[in-house]
């Protein structure tokens, strides 16, 4: 056991955890934050995978850091529009949370067919 | 168990219990800061990595950044109501859990059962890294192997902007983002703003200039330049710009078409898109980094500040 298998470990614990948040939560910034953990445990996975790689003198294999810096960048893009498409919902529903689940509009009629 | 096992443990231990504070705790506000404490942990993990770059990618962006922006969304959204649907209770959250520990130990099952020999690129990026003249494999592997990611990278920034103006009312169009301050911020944060943005500059220059052979680099020197940014604007000290100012459009897309434009010019100079002329691939990879810095720390910003809202009309 050294450093990069217990960073390969607790990517695959902070997938898990993430996991479980994003379905338990019903709020949408805890959703969003869930959603996080699971990109950075991803990331961390994938570190620890392509740590394994290195060689040739370097410390560490230049293209999968690369790679993960790209996707740090992109995925707080998403995060970004993530949280504007939170804060228009907020302000047309004036709820943070998602309605609780399809059947619960049931009593509105249905606009029925002519 | 030797010392630096012991660290490497607490280490993850510590980013791990953060993590589960971040994903279980009671409010929401409490749950982003746990956020931005464990990505400055993770960061450190990256270092024991022995990614550098990848970890001031983190704790820049992926903590300070995010966290700038999803400490602003939990002020505005607050905890909700107290008759709002309740998060998945009882069966379904044993089952969900006993799903997520599986999912854990399948990958973790799967990470301890890669083959000895890692494949890797590395050799190959070490060998061709004086031809590009740069000393940081990561930049030479970003702004020169693999240039073309780095531009549509710098282009999902510009998209995602676009994406968060346009959940602006058609009414709040042309009108300036909410400042991320209060309406009259603290006195110590207004020093706070008049002292560090300087500092912020310096060292998000240093951070792009060193990244040619050290560490750092375009995205990180350029969310240090953002940071300051929002600091001056939630000290009050300047008001966010309009987003329909024509100098921050240009400001906002003059990285990437630059970018594109030195692409396009490889066809003519090196016979390639994206390539750069034998011998004078430094100068060329220094001024796409100049300009896309200051881009990056635009668009950074702006995607901080959120859409345009009324409080903040003129």
């Amino acid at each position: 056991m050294n450093a990069v298998t217990l960073a390969g470990l607790a990517g695959a614990a902070l997938i898990g955890m993430g996991l479980f948040g994003l379905v338990t939560h019903s709020h949408i910034l805890r959703k969003i934050v869930a959603f996080n953990v699971i990109g950075s445990g991803v990331f961390l996975l994938f570190g620890a995978v392509a740590r394994r790689g290195a060689a040739s003198g370097l410390n560490a294999d230049p293209v999968p850091q690369a790679l993960v810096i790209t996707g740090i960048v992109v995925a707080f893009s998403a995060t970004a529009l993530a949280v504007a498409l939170l804060l228009r919902y907020f302000k047309e529903v004036g709820s943070p949370f998602l309605a609780d689940d399809p059947g619960a509009g049931a009593s509105q009629p249905d606009h029925e067919r002519p | 168990m030797t010392l630096s096992f012991g660290f490497d443990l607490s280490l993850a231990v510590l980013t791990l219990a953060v993590a589960g504070y971040a994903i279980g705790a009671r409010e929401s506000f409490a749950s982003v800061v746990a956020f931005i404490s464990y990505g400055v942990l993770l960061a450190l993990v990256w270092v024991r990595l022995s990614a550098v770059d990848v970890a001031l990618t983190e704790a820049a962006i992926g903590s300070g950044v995010t966290g700038a922006l999803l400490i602003g969304a939990a002020a505005k959204v607050g905890e909700g109501a107290v008759d709002a649907p309740r998060s998945v209770r009882g069966a379904g959250r044993l089952l969900t859990a006993l799903f997520c520990i599986a999912t854990t130990l399948g990958i973790a099952t799967a990470f301890l059962s890669l083959p000895e020999k890692a494949p890797t690129l590395a050799p190959l990026a070490a060998e061709h890294l004086p031809s590009t003249g740069l000393g940081n494999p990561v930049t030479a592997v970003l702004l020169s192997y693999r240039a073309i990611d780095t531009l549509l990278e710098s282009v999902v920034l510009v998209f995602a902007v676009v994406g968060v103006w346009t959940f602006a009312s058609d009414r709040d169009w042309g009108g300036r983002p909410e400042s991320p301050g209060k309406d009259r911020p603290e006195q110590p944060l207004t020093f706070l703003g008049q002292i560090l943005p300087p500092l912020g500059i310096l060292v998000g220059v240093h951070l792009v200039w060193t990244g040619a052979t050290e560490p750092g680099g375009a995205f990180q020197g350029g969310t240090v330049l953002a940071a300051a940014w929002i600091l001056v604007m939630a000290a009050g000290l300047r008001k966010p710009p309009s987003i329909e100012g024509a100098w921050l459009r240009f400001a906002l897309i003059g990285g990437p078409a630059l970018f594109l434009g030195v692409g396009v010019a490889g066809f003519a100079l090196a016979k390639a898109f994206l390539a750069y002329p034998e011998g004078h691939s430094k100068a060329f990879i220094l001024v796409i980094e100049a300009a896309l810095t200051f881009s990056i720390a635009i668009a950074l910003g702006l995607l901080a500040l959120g859409a345009p809202g009324r409080k903040g009309h003129p």
